[in-house]
């Protein structure tokens, strides 16, 4: 369809960003990569009066080392951040992950912060920013926030992002060494969002896994720490223990039900994913 | 006799896997499509659909919307009270209860994408701005979304005068089944749903309409199958003289039967070019398609087969049940029916009893999708030869073996009254196994199942044949079909030695003006590139019934070759006038004329059309001008046939279906481009596996279809299958003086059960003995979970 017609601001700068986002008012938005935003507008599900893109903003789209983390611009592509060199070297989860979302050509036009901020339950990336601890810097009219990613999703489709605010940057924890990861997704065509998707990251020493993060995607309206797993995982050094652990994965979610999967499977499939995942990363 | 080769004579354009002569056009982007034209004042058309299933209206106001910016006109239906919006040709009993779909519904909604009014605009996007001003009131009537509830006393009804949501019953008992299944010791029976699918085309529908000025003549160009069909029927429904129509099927982005249709949106763009004298131009949006676009398949199968315990089969009971939809399009109720004659696919038995019941829901209509109605007869024969085959404890392709038609057994008359002329189902079946590797999977299934794999594999087996090249004009006459099979070819020698085919098939993909040129090059004896086809325009090629059903070859091919030849012995009378010689003494090779014995003294057919052109010494009694013209009406069908076998794995933790190997042998006859035929192959498996795996329209209760767009209803891509093995084995038509079957829908026919029969065999033995399509991983894992839990 076509969207219903809007004005267009191309940001130069986050201070630009800002205050025609502030000019705009409510009915202003943030465009990206567009991957998500532009089929709401063409269902008109959504009709802003003004977009403001920041996909060519330059501290939006640049990868920086900085120290114990590394700083990774809103409006870096998902296929910059499946190559970057620092990404692979310091969150490769992050790679692996960038890899499996969607297709190259979305990959290609659609941004990891926008991926962030739009908030779906489905997206692979915002999972990904959970288990990594990673925090959003933020820029308002009253200047510049960092929200951590536990704060930062509040529901489906909503952050903590205010109307004014715009996502710069995202701030990802170098994991250190004696860690491994892996992505599970679970859908139906290669294309396809996640009906189920686990992210895992576990730190193992001589075969005992000693910590671990998992989290979840579309298990509930924002990415979820699978705590209860994590826990249990500690310690773990067989295949039976991570097992065990795996089936704590569902505890407490209340996942939604759709055309592809319902909430008992989705609880199912969290499990024997996130088994797959843990025994995936630490090679137990 | 069967061959298994290619074989390549390299003097000969046929058999040769030529690049398509359409590819680089279409590559490079210079294609024509229909909303590519841009005429001068065009007004745009933009429609706004029902979103309701069934409701009455009760107010309309369109004042918003007209005072819109760059608003022309809003239609409603009461502005064109008596105009119908398309029409069905197929009224397949004399009891049929028929249906009227308004150009513009007047007074009530009958599914979720009816029309209910129309924007005229300067502009697309001022149109479908103002459609959202547009404020109706409906009162809700009931929708009618399940078949069987539909039939059931009280239920809501889609057309209220017809007093039922009955459509038609017809029946075709062959055989005495009931004797038949007196005499069986084991009797299976299934319900298999046979999906409603989307079909979805890479163009969507467009359509342009434009007064011509220069005379009465309106063109319309619209992206069909069927250009020369729909000129009548325009001319039919509108009022609008047939000769004051042309219709133009410019490149059109593909069809699989959803562009066989007359649609209300092609009727009010031609009727409001010529109201209002400008050209009228629609395009639908994607998700407009899903809901407005004919729909494909939807039947309920209850399937019965009886057989001795030694594994002959002796008959089968066909019981099926097939959505119509809100209303009757072109051949909507006979759809079901071109299965009808199928059921007993490539088997011998003694009886056949059918019986298919039409109903009418509040749901887009159905009508025909690649394969139209033998999709769905070979899904269910090829699905309960499989469980009959359980049943028994036989080996599956054992039980097929026992049944099937030997190739020493041809022609032979099927218990539906079909005369299959040829075929050698053991020579493709062999192949097919040898290159599957079918032994050595069958170890590895045992093995697995030995170890308890959490990933099982089974064998999917699809022994297909099908019907194609819907030709026969008697019979589609006895089947109450309004319209012929007939298909039209000129082949036209222009006085500088080039040539035009003008062919009455309207090519949406095929590769038509390729394959054609390839027949006529070795008829005329002209290069392949010196042949120009031209087709799908009614002011350029007449005559024409157009392409769907895998007739385009199988009947089109014929006239291509009468009307060549008819070329060539006019020109030998001209040449042989030249030469000095009687006609008979002249020999035709290779586009040369020359007399026999005195092979220098020559002259080609090039040369022969430009004498045609001057007519300066020309034979008394012979005309100007060089061309040969035919119109075919085939005596029968042809009938394509193979086997396709699948490796699928099932992750019993997940229910996740994955096809790790996919063999198939066809066998189409005689191949005129191989490399066409490969792409054919392997669009319709995909096509076949898409409604296995991942397609299926899922309505709620309200009637509104939840999978509306490519996000919710899914279609595989590269990334989602393995590369195909194919090959072909060769088992030339009799009824066709070629040689040639058809391959167009052979894939998609095909490959359905062989994908289904895979996933069953995978874990059969966990005590699962059916799953509807598509089998998706929530499906296959809730039925691996059923069967644990004792039910299924």
């Amino acid at each position: 369809m076509i969207p219903a017609s809007f004005d267009y601001v191309k940001a130069t700068s986050v201070d630009g960003a800002v205050a025609a986002l502030v000019k705009g008012g409510e009915d202003a938005k943030v465009l990206g990569g567009g991957q998500s935003l532009l089929p709401v507008l063409r269902l008109r599900l959504n009709a802003p009066s003004v977009l403001i893109d920041v996909s060519e903003v330059g501290e939006m789209r640049s990868v920086t080392d900085d120290g114990d983390s590394i700083l990774i611009g809103a409006s870096v592509t998902t296929y910059e951040v499946m190559h970057n060199e620092l990404v692979k070297e310091h969150a490769g989860l992050l790679s692996l992950t960038a890899g499996v979302v969607a297709d190259p050509a979305i990959r290609h036009k659609g941004t990891f912060g926008g991926s962030v901020a739009h908030a779906d339950p489905a997206g692979d990336l915002p999972t990904v920013a959970a288990a990594l601890d990673c925090e959003m810097v933020i820029a308002g009219p009253n200047g510049r926030r960092t929200v951590a990613a536990k704060d930062f999703f509040v529901d489906y489709f909503t952050t903590a992002l205010a109307a004014d605010e715009v996502l710069v940057a995202v701030r990802v924890p170098k994991l250190g060494a004696g860690w491994s990861y892996n992505y599970q997704k679970f859908n139906r065509t290669a294309q396809a969002w996640a009906i189920v998707g686990v992210a895992a990251a576990v730190k193992s020493e001589n075969g005992t896994i000693t910590e671990a993060r998992v989290a979840l995607t579309n298990m509930g309206a924002t990415p979820i720490r699978a705590t209860g797993v994590e826990a249990a995982l500690a310690g773990a050094s067989s295949s039976e223990a991570i097992a065990a652990a795996a089936s704590k994965a569902a505890d407490g979610t209340s996942p939604t039900s759709d055309l592809h999967a319902d909430g008992e499977y989705r609880k199912h499939l969290a499990q024997v994913l996130t088994r797959r995942a843990v025994q995936a990363a630490s090679g137990i | 006799m069967t061959a298994t080769a290619e074989t390549t004579d390299t003097t000969k354009a046929i058999g040769r896997p030529i690049r398509r002569k359409e590819d680089e056009r279409l590559l490079h982007g210079r294609t024509n499509w229909t909303d590519n034209i841009q005429l001068p004042g065009t007004i745009h058309m933009a429609t706004l659909r029902s979103p309701m299933a069934h409701a009455k209206i009760t107010n309309i106001d369109i004042s918003a919307a007209v005072a819109s910016e760059g608003v022309l006109h809003v239609y409603i239906g009461a502005d064109f009270p008596d105009l119908p919006g398309t029409t069905c040709v197929w009224p397949v009993t004399d009891d049929i209860v028929m249906s009227h779909m308004p150009a513009i519904c007047t007074d009530e909604v009958r599914y979720v994408g009816d029309v209910v009014a129309i924007v005229l605009a300067t502009d697309q996007n001022l149109a479908v701005d103002a459609l959202q001003l547009i404020d109706i009131d409906y009162e809700p009537l009931g929708a009618v979304v399940d078949m069987e509830e539909a039939l059931k006393p009280g239920s809501p009804l889609v057309h209220e005068s017809a007093g039922t949501n009955l459509c038609y019953t017809a029946k075709m008992p062959c055989g005495d089944y009931e004797a038949a299944k007196a005499k069986a010791d084991v009797v299976v029976s299934r319900r298999f749903i046979n999906q409603r699918l989307i079909p979805n085309t890479m163009e969507p529908r467009s359509v342009v309409a434009a007064p011509m000025g220069m005379s009465d003549e309106i063109t319309i160009w619209t992206s069909t199958q069927i250009p020369h069909v729909l000129r009548v029927l325009l001319a039919l429904l509108t009022g609008i003289p047939e000769n004051h129509i042309r219709v133009v099927a410019p490149d059109v982005g593909g069809g699989f039967g959803a562009k066989l249709q007359i649609n209300r949106e092609e009727v009010l763009a031609l009727v409001l070019a010529k109201k209002l004298g400008r050209p009228i131009k629609w395009t639908e949006a994607r998700s407009e398609h899903f809901v407005s676009t004919h729909h494909g398949r939807d039947q309920i199968q209850d399937i019965e087969i009886a057989a001795t315990k030694d594994g002959t089969v002796l008959g089968m009971k066909v019981d099926l049940l097939a959505d119509m939809g809100a209303y009757l399009q072109i051949i909507t109720p006979g759809t079901p029916l071109l299965g009808m004659f199928m059921y007993s696919g490539i088997y011998k038995m003694e009886a056949l009893d059918f019986t298919c019941t039409g109903v009418y829901t509040t749901k887009t209509p159905t009508d025909a999708y690649r394969g139209a109605g033998r999709p769905e007869s070979t899904y269910a024969i090829e699905r309960i030869m499989d469980e009959l085959a359980a049943e028994l404890g036989m080996e599956p392709m054992e039980l097929r073996k026992k049944n099937w038609i030997k190739h020493d057994e041809f022609p032979y008359t099927q218990i539906a009254g079909l005369t299959y002329d040829t075929g050698n189902y053991e020579a493709a079946t062999e192949r097919a196994m040898e290159m599957f590797g079918y032994e050595a999977l069958r170890v590895e299934q045992e093995a697995r199942r030995a170890a308890g794999d959490p990933v099982q594999l089974g064998i999917g087996i699809s022994t297909f044949t099908e019907m194609c090249g819907l030709a026969p004009s008697r019979t589609l006459g006895a089947l109450k079909y309004v319209a012929g099979g007939w298909e039209h070819c000129t082949v036209r020698a222009l006085p500088t030695g080039k040539i035009e085919l003008i062919t009455g098939t309207s090519p949406h993909g095929q590769g038509h003006e390729t394959a054609w040129s390839q027949i006529a090059s070795d008829i005329i004896g002209v290069p392949v590139e010196d042949i120009e086809v031209v087709h799908g325009d009614t002011g350029r090629s007449p005559y024409g019934m157009d392409t769907y059903g895998s007739r385009s070859l199988a009947v089109g091919g014929q006239a291509i070759k009468l009307a060549g030849e008819r070329l060539v012995e006019k020109a030998r009378i001209i040449a042989a006038h030249q030469l000095e010689v009687s006609p008979d003494d002249v020999e035709f090779s290779a586009g040369t004329y020359s007399v026999k014995g005195d092979p220098e003294k020559s002259t080609t057919i090039q040369a022969v059309a430009f004498e045609a052109f001057t007519a300066h010494n020309l034979p008394d009694g012979v005309e100007p001008t060089l061309s040969g013209e035919a119109t075919v009406d085939p005596l029968d069908f042809s009938y394509p046939h193979g086997t396709h076998l699948a490796a699928m794995e099932v992750d019993t933790e997940t229910g996740k279906v994955t096809l790790r190997k996919y063999v198939c042998v066809d066998d189409c006859g005689v191949q005129i481009n191989p490399m066409i035929v490969e792409g054919q192959v392997h669009g319709g498996v995909a096509q076949g596996i898409a409604q296995a795996m991942y397609e299926g329209a899922v309505y709620d209760a309200e009637g509104n279809l939840l999978t509306a767009s490519l996000a919710e209803y899914l279609l595989p891509s590269a990334a989602d299958l393995p590369s195909f093995d194919t090959d072909r084995t060769v088992t030339p038509s009799t009824t066709h003086p070629l040689g040639t079957k058809g391959i167009g829908e052979a894939g998609a026919i095909a490959s359905t059960p062989a994908i289904i029969n895979g996933v069953i065999d995978a874990i059969r033995h966990l005590g699962v003995n059916n799953i509807d399509m598509p089998a998706s991983p929530m499906t296959v894992w809730r039925a691996i979970q059923a069967a644990k839990s004792g039910g299924n």
